[in-house]
């Protein structure tokens, strides 16, 4: 389970997370929505202590992120970063592995790469893009590759920070059931962070709102179309006007 | 207070130039105690010491050989005032393997190392590979600086080595074709006046610039802006301090040296 309790975060004068109140219980999907540039990004990187949050307390299952063991901690993590984020250096299946070919998950090389192609075909992938490298991909392709690493350690937790921008619409729904899939299979717990709503309709559990630094309004996926909540209602059915500024 | 203030102005400078040496004095102990602890990256390393080493030596090579060259043509001439042509081989000698070679040499491959350390490190900050990196349970210091510092710190007093011989030969084509030097006599007065302190020494400092290029080029790249303007700027510091700090260390490590 993920305790967030009172979570502020400044970038000098800018100030992003405000006091978050967020649990996420273990095993469910939690989807954070809310509009460009409100801090979802700095939120999850603030839980993987990639961001040293300013005030207030991260807990993993009941304990503080900021003194877990960094390496026990994080390989219980997967993570999808929103651009990315593959190493250009390394080929796509060195990427895909690149937990397996060292540290304490190591495992031998044609293993790993045997799980690497695996991976890549559960996203989408087909085997002939192991060897390219990731300037070789397209946009959507190198977001994918991303996803399989992400899973390939088949972690407990996994964060994925807009998983499906940049994708047609039919690879959007392979990549929502694959993130359904991981949860529901694997038993992972996962947040994501987007902005399509069939994602969300499609992923979540439960959904929060983020907006002008707090959860603005979070419960469950059923409860979405008749929260009340006028910045909710503005933002799930994209209109100009509403409490949300659409100049920010 | 306006009277004050150019002076608050200075300290305010004062301040953050101590500042900036500070973070960069830690950074450079931190890269040094993780060379002793595990995990290592052995190939990581082999391919830094290709790229920082066996590329380098076109560059390194080229500069000694024209230095050897100019410096035969400078003493000949400054020499014939006093009649003292002869020094040719022994000066050419002295000045390339203690300053000229790992001075020149250092300079260069801090042109060409720190800077694309420094901008690779960079637009893998700013594209997130680095926290992509911890999430992945890997130190970005065991993993993209250790192995550079080390292979610079290694490999460059290899290639100073090999510009000192370049270099002397520079200067021995120019003094056998241009300056009437007996080949034999030239190398004879070069071997006999060389010490292999004048070496050692010479090499020694080779590999404190090589420390100096890979650690700023990573310092930098690490400390990157956002954007691509970021990596810009950064790649410019690490060249520039890079070099600044190579004149300045060569000069401390001479006083420490040779002064009596
Ligand atoms: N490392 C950083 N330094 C300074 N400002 C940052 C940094 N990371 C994010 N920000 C700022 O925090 C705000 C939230 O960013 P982000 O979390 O990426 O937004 P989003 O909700 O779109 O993911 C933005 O205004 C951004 O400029
Ligand atoms: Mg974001």
């Amino acid at each position: 389970m993920i305790e967030l309790q009172g979570v502020h975060k400044a970038f000098g004068p800018k100030r992003v997370l405000n006091g978050i109140d967020l649990t996420v219980p273990t095993g469910e999907s939690m989807v954070i929505i809310g509009g460009s540039g409100t801090g979802k990004s700095v939120l999850i990187k603030c839980i993987l202590g990639l961001i040293r949050h300013d005030a207030g307390q991260i807990l993993l299952d009941g304990e503080d992120v900021t003194k877990a063991e960094r390496d026990a901690f994080l390989a219980r993590f997967g993570m999808l970063f929103q651009g990315g984020a593959l190493f250009d250096s390394l080929t796509v299946w060195q990427n895909v592995a690149f937990r397996l070919l060292r540290g304490s998950l190591k495992r031998p090389k044609d293993e790993a790469r045997e799980i690497a192609i695996e991976k890549l075909r559960r996203v989408g992938l087909k085997p002939d893009v192991a060897d390219l490298f990731p300037a070789e991909l397209s946009g959507g392709m190198q977001k994918r590759v991303g996803l399989a690493r992400a899973i390939a350690a088949e972690p407990e937790i996994i964060f994925f920070d807009e998983p499906t921008t940049g994708l047609d619409p039919i690879m959007s729904g392979v990549i929502n059931d694959l993130i359904r899939e991981i949860v529901v299979e694997m038993g992972a717990t996962a947040m994501t962070i987007t902005h399509d709503m069939t994602s969300v309709r499609a992923i979540a559990d439960k959904v929060a709102m983020l907006h002008d630094g707090v959860i603005q309004w979070t419960g469950p996926v059923s409860q979405l179309d008749e929260s009340g909540d006028p910045y909710l209602d503005q933002f799930i059915h994209g209109r100009a006007e509403g409490p949300i500024e659409a100049v920010r | 207070m306006s009277v004050l203030a150019p002076i608050a102005g200075i300290g305010r400078s004062t301040m953050a130039i101590l500042a900036a040496i500070g973070r960069v004095a830690i950074y450079a102990a931190s890269a040094v105690s993780h060379i002793f602890r595990p995990p290592f990256y052995i190939r990581e390393f082999g391919q830094a010491l290709l790229y920082i080493g066996y590329f380098s030596l076109p560059v390194v090579g080229m500069t000694a050989l024209f230095t050897g060259g100019a410096l035969a043509l400078q003493i000949y001439a400054g020499g014939a005032r006093f009649n003292a042509e002869s020094v040719v081989p022994s000066i050419v000698a002295i000045g390339m393997v203690r300053e000229l070679g790992p001075v020149l040499g250092g300079l260069m491959v801090a042109g060409r190392v720190a800077a694309s350390i420094a901008a690779e490190i960079g637009t893998m900050k700013v594209t997130e590979q680095i926290d992509a990196l911890v999430t992945l349970s890997t130190h970005p210091m065991k993993y993209l600086t250790v192995p550079r510092v080390l292979a610079a710190t290694l490999a460059m007093p290899v290639l100073a080595a090999v510009g000192d011989v370049i270099g002397i030969m520079g200067g021995f084509l120019v003094g056998v074709t241009r300056l009437d030097f007996n080949s034999y006599a030239y190398l004879k007065n070069t071997v006999d006046f060389l010490e292999s302190w004048d070496v050692v020494s010479g090499l020694i400092k080779a590999s404190v610039f090589g420390f100096i290029v890979a650690t700023m080029g990573c310092y930098h790249g690490m400390n990157s802006g956002r954007g691509a303007q970021g990596v810009g700027r950064a790649t410019t510091n690490a060249v520039v301090s890079a070099s600044v700090l190579i004149l300045a260390a060569n000069f401390l490590l001479t006083e420490m040296f040779f002064a009596q």
